[in-house]
C-alpha cells in the first residue's frame, strides 16, 4: 500500500457507488491527483449502497431525476454491468390507474419506452402476480438492474489508472480544517484522518448517510436524515430459481401499498416505503465494528412491516410461504424536499457536497458535480433543483429536515400533484401583512419557508362577477381555485394589490460594488442612480444560472430583488464571486425590506390619492426607482411588472409595510382594487405576458438567445458566461421559446382537461416528439389560463425553425393529446405592444 | 405430546458487543436480538416432534416486555402457545430465573397439565451459565440430560443423544421429562411471512412471578481486548512469487 500522502488536490470522502463514479468522471475530466477515502473496507464499505435493490425505474415526472435516472442507467449500461429486467407498476386504484396516465405522459416527454397493461397483461409477464386486486400496470421495458458495488470498482480503478488516484480503506476522517475567508466564507484546508492529515485544495463529501456529520466539521451543512427503509429478502420459490437468473422477471412496484417485489435469484425482495418514518441521528450510525451486518443494514424491526406482508402476500401468494432469510432497516438518505444535494456547500469553499443520492441516480449525479467542480456549472443537465446551495437557514435544522423528511417519505410511491403542498413546518417565514391576509382568507402556498398567498378566498365574488367555474376534473382543481382568475381580470380591469415580501432582497454596496454587479449580470448594471436592469446571470456556459432585477439606488450602492425559490442559490453565486480586497459589501436586507405590487389601469388614480409624487410616465417612467413617501410612509417606487399592467413595485421598510398596505387598500377601494396572488403573479399574469421565470423557462440548459432575453447589444465589460453568450448569439438560437394557446381542451370521454405545467411534451400534429438539434425535447414549463387572453396558456420551447406564430401541435396531457397554437414567440400573447404597461 | 421450550432474549451476534460505562450491562444501542441458537435448534426439534406427534409447542420465556419479539418468532415457525415471565428489565441470576421458570411451568401446568417435554437450550448465548435448566428440571423432579444432539420417542421412554469423544452417549428416560439442547441437532428453519403473521394472532400468556436472588452476583462485565490478526496481501499476480518464496524460508518450510 503506498504511503498515506500529505497533500492531494483532491479528497473525496466515501467510495460507494457516488464517491467512486466522482473520481471516475474528474479522472476522464483530466483532474489528478485524487485521493479517495473511506472509513469502510472495500469493495462494500458499509453505506447505502452495499444493501441497495439496484434498480431504476426511468419514469419520473421531476426532470432532473428523469433525466440523471437515465443518464445513469446509459452508464451502469456502458459498463455492461446493467440488466434490463423491464419492470411494472401495478395499480389497486382508480387513482392510480389516473397516474398512470400521467406517467404515460412523462414517459413520452423523456422519451422512455412504456405500455399501459391489463390486469391479464400484467400477469402474462408475471404469472405468479394476483391479477385479481390489481386494476391494470404500467409497463416499462427498460427498467433495469444495476451492479452498484461492480461499477463502483470499475470507476474506481479507471481513476486510479487513468490517473493515480490513492485509495484509502478502513481511514476515518476526525476533522475538516477549514480557514476563515472574507464574506462569511471559509475555505477548506486539510481533511484530518485516523492515518493522518492531507491537505486538499478540493474535498468532495459522498458519505452518504454520515454527509451531515462530516460537513459539520468544516462549518458546513448538509441537510439529510438517515432514514430506514425496510427491506425483506423471502424465498427459495422455484418459479424464480427455475430462471437461473439473478433477475427473471420485471420488477414489480406495487404502487398503492407503496411496496416493490424484486426478484434476486430465487428468491424475492421485498422493499417498503409504507411504513413508519424511522430516523436516526448520523451519530447513533453504529461503526463497521459495531455492525452485525453493516452500519446501514440495522436490526429488523418486524412489527413495521406486518401489514406490507399481507399486501405482498395478497398480490403474491407464493411470497406466504416462503421463508424471510434476510430483514434488515437499511438506511438511506431524506432530504428536506425530496432533491439531492449536490454542489459547493455555500458554507465553505471548494468543499462539495455529493450526498443524498440513491442508486438509480448515482453515477449522473457524480458527472453533474464533476461537471460543476470542473466547469463551474453543470453541462449534463441543469440542477438548480438539486443545487445544495438552495436550503434556506431554516430548511438546515434537524427539525425541519426531519419533518418534511417524515411527511414524504410514505410518499415515495405517492400520487403527487405538481402543485403538492407541505402540511408540516409551515409558518417560517411570514410578511408583516400576513394577519392581514390571513383575514382576506388567503390559500397559502409555500415557497422554501416563505408563506406566499397564492389566492384569497375574500374575493370568492369575482367568480360570479366574471362568470368562472370549477374545472370538471379533480386533479385539475386541486391546488386551483377560479379565484386566481377572477383576481386576473380584477387586476386587469381594475387593480390588484400583490404581497411581494418574500422577495430576496440583497444589497452589493462599496467601491467595488457597481462593476462586480457589472461582472455577475449580462445586462448593463452601471446605470445612472434611479434606474434598474432586469438581467440574467450566467453560467460560465452561457446558460442561465440566475434571472433578477438589479436597482441603482446609489452611487456605489447595487440593490437586487430575485425570486423566493431562488435566494439561496443566488446568495451564494454573489458571494462565491464577489472579489475579496473589501472593496463591496454584501447585505441580506430580505426581512428589512417588504415589496408590495401595485398594478392594474386603476393603479396610479390609487397612488395619486397618497402622494405628491410625479406619477406620470415621465416622472416615474417605466424602469425607474424614485424614493417617494405614500401616505407619509418614506418608501420607492419602482415602476415594473411581472403581470403586464401599469403599476410599481413598493419598496418600505418591514416595520412601515403594514401602514402602507393599510393605506393603498383603503385608497383603492372604491377604484376596485384587490388583493391578487401569487396565482396571477407568478403564473397567470406573466403567463399571459410571457414572462420566463427562473427554474421554469430558465434553466442552466438554455441561453438568452433562445429564451428570447438577448437585448439588441452587448455592453463592452465583462461578465461571467460573456465568451458563450457571445458565440450564442453568433449561432442564433436552436430553440425558441415559444407561448402556446390550448384550442381544445376536451379529453376522449368529453371532459374538459387542463395542463399543469408539469413537463407534458408539445408533440407533431401526429404524437411525436420534438427534440432540437441539442437533444433537448420541447416540453411545458408553464402552464395556466389566460384569463384575460381568452385562451389557457403554455410556455415551452421550440427548434427555432418550428417557432412559428400560427404552427399547429399537440400537447399530451394524461396520456391524451389536445391542439395548441405557437400564439407568440419572443413577445406576449395579451398586449403584445405593452401599451398597458408602458403607454 | 405437550412440548414447551424455554428460550431466551439475547443480543444478536456478529458485531462488537460493548459494555456499558459501569460495566453492568451490554449497551444494546446498536444491537439487534436474538433467540439463543441452541434454543432455536430446541424450537425446531419441538416443532418437528409435534408435527410427527400431533402435538402442541409452548415457548416461554423470562425478560423484559421486549422478549416479546422472541415470543413472536418462535410462534412465526410454529408455535401455538408463548409465555412471558416478566422481569423489571435487568438480568437476573441463575437461580432467581430459574426458580421463577419453575413456578412459572408448575402455574401452566395446573391449568393446562404436564408437559411432555421440557426443551433448553445447551447454555444461553450470552452469560452461558449452563444452570437454568438443569435447575428448573431438578426443582420440577424431572430427569434432564444436557448436550443433547438427537431425540427419539419410543411409546413414553424418551432417547435422547449427545456426543461424547469417539461416539454417543444414549439415554433413555420416561416421560415428562427434559432436555438441554445442542446446536447442530438440526438445521431452525426460517419463519415464512404467512407464519409470521399467523403468529401476531397467537395469544401472548403473562404469568408475573418472582423468585429470591441467588447467591450468584455479577460484579463487572468486561470486554476483552481484540486480538487484532493482520493480513498481509503479497500480490495478486505472478510477481508476488518471490515474496512467497521469503515467507516459505522464513518459517523453514524451504532452506
Amino acid at each position: 500500500m503506498s504511503e498515506f500522502p500529505t497533500k492531494a488536490n483532491v479528497v473525496v470522502i466515501g467510495a460507494g457507488i457516488v464517491g467512486n463514479c466522482l473520481v471516475g468522471h474528474l479522472a476522464r475530466l483530466g483532474w489528478t491527483d485524487m485521493v479517495l477515502i473511506d472509513k469502510g473496507p472495500l469493495p462494500n464499505p458499509g453505506g447505502s449502497t452495499g444493501h441497495a435493490s439496484n434498480f431504476i425505474f426511468p419514469v419520473d415526472h421531476n426532470k432532473e431525476m428523469a433525466l440523471l435516472g437515465e443518464q445513469s442507467a446509459n452508464q451502469y449500461r456502458d459498463l455492461d454491468l446493467s440488466t434490463d429486467s423491464g419492470g411494472i407498476e401495478v395499480a389497486r386504484t382508480q387513482a392510480r390507474m389516473d397516474e398512470f396516465q400521467r406517467r404515460m405522459t412523462s414517459a413520452k416527454s423523456w422519451g422512455i419506452e412504456a405500455h399501459l397493461l391489463t390486469p391479464a397483461e400484467v400477469k402474462e409477464l408475471v404469472p405468479f402476480i394476483n391479477d385479481d386486486v390489481v386494476l391494470g400496470g404500467f409497463y416499462c421495458p427498460t427498467v433495469s438492474v444495476v451492479d452498484s458495488l461492480e461499477t463502483g470498482t470499475v470507476m474506481r480503478k479507471e481513476a486510479i489508472e487513468k490517473t493515480g488516484l490513492q485509495v484509502f480503506a478502513n481511514t476515518e476522517v476526525l476533522d475538516l480544517v477549514t480557514e476563515d475567508g472574507p464574506h462569511d466564507l471559509s475555505t477548506i484546508k486539510a481533511v484530518v484522518t485516523d492515518k493522518g492529515t492531507i491537505e486538499a485544495d478540493h474535498v468532495v463529501i459522498a458519505c452518504g448517510v454520515w454527509s451531515n456529520r462530516i460537513a459539520n466539521m468544516a462549518g458546513a451543512r448538509i441537510p439529510l436524515v438517515p432514514a430506514v427503509h425496510q427491506m425483506a429478502d423471502v424465498g427459495p420459490m422455484d418459479i424464480l430459481a427455475e430462471t437461473n437468473n439473478e433477475i427473471g422477471y420485471p420488477i414489480v412496484r406495487d404502487m398503492d401499498t407503496f411496496c416493490y417485489e424484486r426478484q434476486s435469484s430465487g428468491s424475492m425482495e421485498v422493499g417498503s416505503y409504507a411504513h413508519r418514518p424511522i430516523f436516526l441521528h448520523p451519530d447513533e450510525i453504529p461503526s463497521n465494528d459495531e455492525a452485525a451486518l453493516s452500519p446501514t443494514e440495522l436490526p429488523f424491526t418486524p412489527d413495521d412491516f406486518d401489514q406490507q406482508m399481507e399486501e405482498a402476500i395478497e398480490l403474491m401468494d407464493m411470497l406466504g410461504d416462503a421463508e424471510i432469510k434476510y430483514a434488515i432497516n437499511g438506511l438511506l438518505s431524506l432530504t428536506p424536499d425530496a432533491m439531492p444535494c449536490l454542489g459547493e456547500t455555500p458554507e465553505v469553499a471548494n468543499l462539495w457536497s455529493a450526498a443524498a443520492v440513491w442508486v438509480k441516480e448515482g453515477p449522473g449525479m457524480a458527472q453533474v458535480v464533476a461537471e460543476w467542480m470542473t466547469y463551474g456549472y453543470p453541462r449534463v443537465i441543469d440542477a438548480h433543483g438539486a443545487d445544495i446551495a438552495r436550503f434556506y437557514e431554516w430548511e438546515k435544522s434537524d427539525e425541519h429536515i426531519w419533518a418534511r423528511s417524515a411527511e414524504h417519505f410514505n410518499k415515495t410511491y405517492g400520487i403527487v400533484h405538481p402543485s403538492e403542498q407541505w402540511e408540516s413546518r409551515r409558518g417560517l417565514a411570514k410578511s408583516p401583512f400576513y394577519s392581514r391576509e390571513e383575514d382576506l382568507g388567503a390559500e397559502f402556498f409555500d415557497a422554501r419557508g416563505w408563506e406566499r398567498p397564492q389566492w384569497y378566498n375574500s374575493n370568492a365574488d369575482l367568480v360570479e362577477r366574471y362568470g368562472l367555474g370549477e374545472r370538471e376534473v379533480e386533479w385539475d382543481n386541486r391546488w386551483w381555485s377560479p379565484i386566481i382568475d377572477g383576481e386576473l381580470l380584477n387586476l386587469r380591469e381594475n387593480a390588484a394589490i400583490v404581497d411581494l415580501s418574500a422577495f430576496q432582497i440583497f444589497e452589493l454596496s462599496g467601491p467595488g460594488a457597481v462593476a462586480f454587479a457589472e461582472y455577475l449580470a449580462v445586462n448593463k448594471a452601471d446605470k445612472p442612480i434611479g434606474s434598474s436592469v432586469y438581467t440574467p446571470f450566467l453560467t460560465p456556459d452561457g446558460g442561465f444560472h440566475s434571472d433578477l432585477t438589479m436597482m441603482r439606488v446609489g452611487e456605489d450602492t447595487i440593490r437586487i430583488a430575485t425570486g423566493a425559490f431562488d435566494g439561496g442559490r443566488d446568495k451564494f453565486w454573489i458571494k462565491k464571486y464577489m472579489p475579496t480586497d473589501g472593496s463591496v459589501t454584501f447585505t441580506d436586507l430580505t426581512q428589512d425590506v417588504t415589496t408590495i405590487g401595485l398594478w392594474g389601469p386603476n393603479a396610479p388614480a390609487i397612488v395619486a390619492k397618497l402622494t405628491d409624487f410625479d406619477l406620470s410616465h415621465e416622472g416615474s417612467p417605466y424602469g425607474s426607482y424614485r424614493d417617494a413617501q405614500i401616505a407619509g410612509v418614506p418608501c420607492s417606487l419602482f415602476r415594473i411588472s411581472y403581470v403586464g399592467d401599469t403599476g410599481w413595485e413598493i419598496y418600505t421598510s418591514w416595520e412601515d409595510g403594514p401602514a402602507l398596505w393599510d393605506a393603498l387598500t383603503e385608497a383603492g377601494v372604491d377604484l376596485g382594487l384587490r388583493p391578487a396572488g401569487i396565482g396571477v403573479y407568478g403564473t397567470t399574469g406573466r403567463l399571459e405576458k410571457g414572462y420566463r421565470l427562473m427554474g421554469a423557462e430558465l434553466e442552466s440548459e438554455y441561453n438568452p438567445v433562445e429564451a428570447g432575453l438577448a437585448r439588441p447589444k452587448v455592453k463592452a465589460a465583462d461578465f461571467i458566461g460573456k465568451a458563450a453568450y457571445l458565440a450564442a448569439r453568433e449561432a442564433g438560437p436552436l430553440a425558441t421559446m415559444c407561448t402556446f394557446a390550448v384550442q381544445d381542451h376536451t379529453d376522449s370521454q368529453g371532459r374538459k382537461r387542463f395542463m399543469q405545467g408539469g413537463n407534458e411534451p408539445i408533440l407533431t400534429l401526429d404524437g411525436e416528439r420534438i427534440v432540437d438539434s441539442h437533444g433537448r425535447v420541447s416540453r411545458v414549463t408553464t402552464a395556466g389560463n389566460g384569463a384575460a387572453y381568452g385562451k389557457y396558456l403554455l410556455l415551452g420551447y421550440l427548434p427555432t425553425d418550428l417557432a412559428v406564430v400560427g404552427n399547429e401541435f399537440k400537447v399530451m396531457y394524461m396520456n391524451e393529446l389536445f391542439p395548441i397554437t405557437v400564439v407568440a414567440t419572443t413577445g406576449s400573447a395579451f398586449d403584445p405592444e405593452d401599451s398597458r404597461l408602458k403607454g | 405430546m405437550r412440548i414447551l421450550v424455554c428460550v431466551k432474549r439475547v443480543p444478536a451476534p456478529g458485531a462488537k458487543i460493548n459494555v456499558t460505562d459501569d460495566g453492568q450491562a451490554v449497551d444494546t444501542s446498536n444491537l439487534g436480538f436474538t433467540t439463543s441458537p441452541h434454543e432455536e435448534c430446541a424450537l425446531e426439534e419441538a416443532v418437528q416432534i409435534a408435527e410427527r406427534e400431533a402435538g402442541t409447542v409452548t415457548v416461554l420465556t423470562l425478560g423484559p416486555a421486549e422478549a416479546v419479539e422472541q415470543l413472536r418468532y418462535a410462534a412465526s415457525v410454529g408455535a401455538g402457545e408463548i409465555i412471558l415471565v416478566p422481569t423489571d428489565g435487568r438480568s437476573w441470576d441463575p437461580q432467581r430465573t430459574a426458580a421463577a421458570i419453575t413456578e412459572a411451568i408448575q402455574t401452566s401446568e395446573v391449568e393446562n397439565g404436564t408437559y411432555d417435554l421440557i426443551l433448553f437450550g445447551n447454555e444461553s448465548a450470552d452469560s452461558g451459565g449452563f444452570q437454568v435448566g438443569i435447575r428448573v428440571s431438578h426443582a420440577l423432579g424431572r430427569p434432564m440430560v444436557n448436550g443433547v444432539k438427537g431425540i427419539d420417542l419410543e411409546g413414553d421412554t424418551v432417547v435422547a443423544r449427545r456426543e461424547v469423544d469417539g461416539g454417543f452417549e444414549i439415554y433413555r428416560m420416561p416421560r415428562p421429562a427434559a432436555l438441554g439442547i445442542k446446536e447442530g441437532i438440526n438445521l431452525p428453519r426460517y419463519p415464512t411471512m404467512r407464519g409470521r403473521l399467523a403468529s401476531k394472532k397467537v395469544e401472548l400468556n403473562q404469568l408475573d412471578v418472582d423468585a429470591e436472588t441467588g447467591a450468584q452476583v455479577q460484579v463487572k462485565l468486561h470486554q476483552p481486548t481484540e486480538n487484532i490478526s493482520e493480513t498481509v496481501i503479497l500480490g495478486t499476480d505472478e510477481t508476488a512469487a518471490a515474496a512467497v518464496v521469503d515467507i516459505l524460508e522464513e518459517i523453514g518450510v524451504l532452506s
